[in-house]
């Protein structure tokens, strides 16, 4: 059984308790526990149940790298899936729940897949399920997520209780990994005054070493970690962070450091994750190695571990994963396991030692300890289901026939070391073969480069294929003096500290156990545990003629789990490149992409959720149109009012009333979204002709005139009233959408094209609120505002006519008055300072009392508009449409020489006769026409779909005309007035409308004329 | 009649700093030639303060001036003056190629101080907020998170934040968060 050992646990605290369920089961661990060592501690050797066969599956490592333990953490609001139990510090109350099994972890209705492996090899549901197509999306494909799938998603209705944040730090060397060698590098740049950021996953320091022993400058490592991290903290250019795990490296120097500030005491405060976004001048990739599994039958029944994992639980958590536990390795850091177990008084039965020779000294220390060696050989077979039972040993060189059995209840494996090169490759860096060490290792010929075209990464120690303390240390403090030369620096050249550790006889590369297994034990030998893929399965990929790895890996699902195959990459190509009859070099990895291990989607988006998670631009009057029943509609990312909804009224009577007031009494609008930019210099007139359509050089003073702008293609951008206040200044009015892009396009031209133009363009949006004061009463409101404050601007019509503008003061308030109109009524637009704006808005509500004044918003906007067939871009205009196709040839200058979009209206295309053309839609019934709807015309296209002949741009219903009324584009339009043609709906309606003219309400223009 | 709001009306909020409202703020965008010894001695007239290098900003008793761009500057004057002092820029610079506009009322502007203010701002600001980085005298336009902003440093370790008006309250509550109390992070 597991449990928990006498002695040893140099990270936990036993005078610590603590009480956390696991599968609602209440189980007791102690403080520095991970959730996997407290599992062990309470003998749950069973953690989960296999992806694909559902098979029993138990903890296989101790870190980041565990493929089986994943978990279901916390409850309701805090509920996440997919945990790591290797990486989830214990604490107090913690409620775990497996995964992947029904109904029970211990029994599993699916484990009878188990049975069918045969069947269910590589590819099976590709070549199953592929006929009849149509039943994939709705039989095959719901029926296998429900029984495949890992954890569950959170409950949608809950919101992440946690809040999370970003962090931009800056650094000359960033130091991923806080072992020995990512110590020593950290310290060796910081002393040439480098800033240094160093960043640990774990929440303690020193990586394997302390585990592992040997001695630095003559101190334990430990010891020599505690003091060298003493020395860290003590200079002011350090930056140390634990819990913090490098988690992808980027182009020019960025890395994303992932912080898990409350994971191990949830509910105490504060964001739970932080994202460092971190710049560098040079990245120390310190980030050690994992160690691969043995590829042998059964390699998968909980009890087998990676060696190194099973001391680290032995040494590091004081639990063993058995009692009788045989060690099976191809190198000689697996006897470090026989030694560590033995000495934490666990039997170890058999150390099995693929090579012939043996290891060197530490072999010898473990049959110094009475500990039975055997050489050459090799595990038939692990024996049992649930947990080990036992193993069969065979010769390594052998098909399997097991020469002898024994009983043991854990087996620890070592098929050696790969670099954890994640980093180091995610943004490009090479790697090469290390033969003796039958790893990939970095090239440090071929980093990732910078934008100077020199690398900017340095991988050191194990991680970059150092074995050894000693050679781990030398390299770490090469990696130290390099960043720091290559950030500028000048290091102080020295030695590495002194590490005495025993020699190492080489390993043997071993990638299947044994050398000639049989079909029957290989497709019992798994290499990615998570994503339940077998070597027989690589094999039958290979021999089905997937010779590329990336091929493989996405036939096989071989590395795609959320492990991403971290244990089983090279073991697969190993089998591949055997298959293949090809060399592992050749065969080649697949891509390493970030993160390293997954990070939460909280700390992707950082402090952008509830009330920031996006920015909602507010006019000045925002508040009062809230409080005053607003309905808000988003435009851009302004929120407007789309119309005030009283009580007792639907939106749609809202809407109704507001338009029938406007045009009996006095609407107020809250305009102030609407772009203005301040155009000035002794060009600008001519700046604008090219950017309008129609001539602006020409308006005088004081005067207003309606404009179109066009891209370079010729199509319809924006419009607005342009007014020009003096000589050289004019101010143009552009759409709500399209003030920072029009404000854009100008500076673009005149920065790219005409950069020798003497313009300014400011964009003053904001610095306005404007209010369009609409209706017959508006004139009223206005003076009535002006004879309370004891006079004001001159707004009678022979002193504002219609189209023209005038600066001075209203009810007190310095004011500019436009009189533009945009409904049809008698309107003027008043702007005063944005700082102002409520106090004039709640002016005008208080003064226009008497004349039955209303706010009105957006739809009824809209509906003034349309009953008056004024076009709205981003309805009749869609990127397509060009101002001929709206009849509005009128606001194109034939007097001018060029503007935007000339000479693309000469293009054949946009002179077509057969453009469709702007109508108004009438329909025969008096019913309001589906927005989008397509009209048909006659016969089919070259697909058998009805031609289509029009399109429905713009459709309201009037409450002044009491009826529907649209506006449409429609082929020969305005030459088949008084047609009626045919908008079929999405609702299998037929609709029909006749063609008619756009202006529906007042076509004379007296209204807006008095 | 005219008695003028700023966008977030004197709001507060104190955590890892002390977040506030600065009030009104009289601001003028001047483009033009910023060799130009007309208009240096224009900006020097109306602001007390003489022309800063680029991503500086130079303080007066009175006012200042922030570098925004090669040919862009933002005057800080007292908002009560502020259309006379246009008035005055327009006067000094006939004859140059320039504009002045008041864009007083299209800004929000808020003072950001205590020991953590660095770290507020390195949460949401694309910029190295360490001591030995960003210095008193500095002025960076960047991004707060989601929007544009731009933010100088005074001699008091203050920081003052100006954003567009319509996003005043999002930069507000995004300091405010960024500000939490239990979230500091340690390293400034």
């Amino acid at each position: 059984m597991s449990t928990r050992l006498a002695k040893n646990g140099r990270l936990i605290d036993r005078s610590k308790q603590i009480e956390f369920t696991f599968n609602g089961k209440r189980m007791k661990g102690y403080a520095g526990d991970t959730l996997a060592s407290a599992l062990l501690a309470n003998d749950q050797m069973m953690v989960g149940r296999s992806f694909k066969y559902h098979r029993p599956r138990g903890l296989v490592a101790a870190g980041p790298e565990e493929p089986n333990a994943l978990v279901g953490l916390g409850t309701g609001d805090r509920f996440e899936p997919n945990q790591r139990a290797t990486t989830t510090e214990l604490f107090s109350g913690l409620s775990a729940q497996s995964q992947n099994h029904w109904p029970s972890l211990d029994f599993d209705v699916l484990a009878i897949n188990n049975k069918l492996g045969r069947f269910l090899t590589a590819g099976f549901y590709y070549k199953m399920f592929i006929h009849p197509r149509p039943l994939w999306k709705h039989v095959y494909e719901p029926i296998i997520r429900q029984s495949a799938g890992l954890g569950k998603a959170p409950d949608k209705e809950l919101k992440d209780a946690d809040t999370y944040e970003h962090f931009y730090f800056f650094a000359d060397v960033l130091v991923i990994g806080g072992g020995v060698a990512g110590l020593q590098a950290a310290k060796v740049a910081a002393q040439s005054g480098a800033k240094v950021l160093l960043l640990e996953q774990h929440n303690y320091w020193g990586g394997r070493a302390p585990v592992d022993g040997g001695t630095i400058e003559g101190m334990e490592p430990g010891a020599w970690v505690e003091k060298t991290l003493e020395e860290l903290r003590g200079m002011d250019n350090v930056t140390l962070r634990d819990r913090c795990m490098g988690a992808g490296v980027y182009d020019h120097g960025y890395a994303l450091g992932y912080e898990r500030l409350t994971d191990h005491a949830p509910g105490q405060g504060g964001p739970r994750h932080r994202l460092w976004r971190i710049r560098a001048s040079q990245i120390v990739t310190a980030t050690g190695a994992i160690e691969r599994p043995l590829s042998f039958a059964g390699n998968d029944i909980p009890g087998v571990m990676l060696a190194a994992s099973m001391r680290d639980y032995a040494v590091n958590w004081g639990v063993t994963p058995g009692q009788k536990v045989v060690v099976a390795t191809n190198n000689d850091d697996a006897y470090r396991t026989a030694i560590a177990m033995h000495g934490a008084g666990v039997e170890v039965v058999r150390v099995l030692d693929t090579r012939d020779s043996g290891g060197g000294s530490l072999m010898e220390e473990v049959r110094a300890l009475g500990i039975r060696v055997e050489c050459g050989r090799a595990i038939a077979k692990v024996k049992g289901s649930k947990r080990v039972t036992g193993v069969a040993i065979c010769a390594q060189n052998g098909e399997g026939g097991a020469q002898e059995e024994v009983e043991a209840d854990a087996v620890a494996m070592s098929g050696g070391w790969s670099p954890v090169v994640h980093l180091w490759s995610h943004c490009g860096g090479k790697l090469i073969w290390d033969e003796a060490h039958a790893n990939f290792r970095p090239d440090p010929e071929r980093p990732p480069l910078g934008a100077d075209g020199n690398g900017f990464v340095i991988a050191a120690g194990a991680a970059n294929g150092a074995a050894g303390l000693a050679d781990a240390l030398h390299d770490a403090q090469t990696a130290g003096e390099a960043a720091a030369n290559a950030a500028g620096f000048t290091p102080k050249v020295g030695d590495a500290p002194a590490a005495e550790a025993p020699e190492e006889n080489a390993m043997e590369a071993v990638w299947l156990m044994p050398a000639k297994a049989d079909i029957k034990l290989r497709m019992k030998t798994w290499l990615d545990y998570q994503n339940d893929v077998k070597v027989s399965d690589v094999q039958l990929a290979a021999r089905e003629g997937f010779e590329s790895v990336e091929h493989t890996k996405r036939y096989t699902t071989l590395g795609m789990a959320t492990d991403q195959g971290k244990l089983s990459n090279i073991n697969g190509l190993a089998i591949l490149a055997d298959s293949l009859g090809s060399e592992i070099p050749q065969v080649g990895t697949t891509t390493f992409r970030p993160p390293y291990h997954p990070i939460s989607m909280g700390a992707i988006g950082g402090e952008a959720r509830g009330e920031i998670f996006q920015p909602l631009r507010k006019t000045p009057m925002y508040d009062w149109h809230d409080s005053n029943g607003a309905d808000w509609e988003p435009v851009g990312q302004w929120r407007r009012p789309f119309a005030y909804v009283r009580s007792g009224e639907s939106l749609h009577d809202a809407v109704n009333r507001e338009v029938k007031n406007t045009r009996d009494n006095l609407g107020l609008l809250d305009a102030s979204t609407l772009g203005k930019l301040v155009v000035k210099g002794p060009d600008a007139g001519k700046f604008l002709d090219m950017m309008y359509t129609n001539m602006m050089s020409t308006l005088k003073p004081g005067k207003c005139r309606y404009g179109l702008m066009c891209s370079e293609n010729g199509f319809l951008i924006d419009d607005g009233v342009v007014a020009r206040i003096d000589e050289d200044t004019w101010l143009c009015h552009t759409t709500t959408g399209g003030a920072e892009r029009i404000h854009g396009h100008m500076e673009e031209w005149l920065q790219t094209e005409w950069w020798d133009w003497k313009v300014y363009v400011a964009n003053v949006t904001e610095q306005l609120a404007q209010v369009a004061v609409v209706g017959p009463n508006a004139r009223k409101v206005l003076e009535k505002l002006n004879e309370k404050a004891g006079g004001g601007m001159d707004l009678s019509k022979e002193a504002l006519p219609f189209m023209e503008w005038r600066d001075g003061e209203i009810g007190g308030f310095k004011a500019r008055a436009y009189r533009i109109s945009f409904s049809g009524e008698l309107s003027y637009e008043i702007a005063v300072a944005a700082s102002d704006g409520l106090a004039f808005w709640t002016a005008l509500m208080e003064a226009g009392q008497e004349f039955g004044v209303m706010p009105y918003g957006t739809e009824c906007l809209h509906i003034l508009r349309a009953e008056k067939g004024f076009i709205m871009i981003g309805d009749e205009t869609d990127g397509t449409v060009i101002p001929q196709d709206l009849g509005l040839n009128w606001a194109l200058s034939k007097k001018k020489e060029d503007f935007l979009g000339k000479r693309a209206h000469s293009r054949s295309h946009m002179a077509d006769p057969d453009r469709w053309q702007l109508v108004g839609l009438e329909t025969v019934d008096g019913s309001v026409l589906p927005d989008g709807a397509y009209a048909v015309g006659n016969g089919v296209n070259a697909n058998g779909q009805k031609n289509t002949i029009g399109r429905v741009t713009s459709t309201y219903y009037s409450s002044n005309l009491g009826r529907g009324i649209a506006m449409g584009l429609v082929k020969h339009g305005p030459s088949r007035m008084g047609e009626v043609i045919e908008f079929p709906g999405t609702d299998g309606k037929i609709y029909k409308a006749k063609i008619v003219d756009q202006v529906f309400y007042d076509k004379e223009g007296e209204k807006q004329n008095v | 009649m005219s008695d003028p709001v700023s966008a977030m009306n004197g709001a507060k909020f104190s955590g890892l700093a002390q977040v506030e409202d600065s009030g009104l703020q009289g601001m003028i965008t001047l483009r033009g030639d910023l060799a130009s010894d007309t208009l240096k001695a224009a900006v020097k007239a109306a602001t007390g303060a003489d022309v800063p290098a680029s991503g500086h900003v130079s303080l007066s008793a009175e006012g200042g001036v922030a570098w925004m761009s090669p040919d862009e500057l933002l005057l800080l004057v007292p908002y009560e003056v502020v259309d006379a002092k246009v008035v005055d820029l327009a006067e000094a610079l006939k004859g140059e190629h320039a504009l002045a506009v008041n864009v007083s009322d299209a800004r929000g502007v808020f003072r950001l101080s205590g020991d953590g203010a660095r770290e507020v701002l390195a949460k949401i600001c694309p910029v190295d907020m360490s001591a030995e980085a960003f210095k008193p005298g500095q002025f960076r336009r960047t991004r707060m998170a989601q929007v544009a902003a731009a933010f100088w440093l005074d001699d008091d370790g203050a920081f003052h934040i100006v954003c567009f008006r319509s996003v005043a309250a999002y930069v507000f509550n995004l300091l405010s968060v960024s500000a939490h109390p239990q979230s500091k992070v340690g390293v400034y």
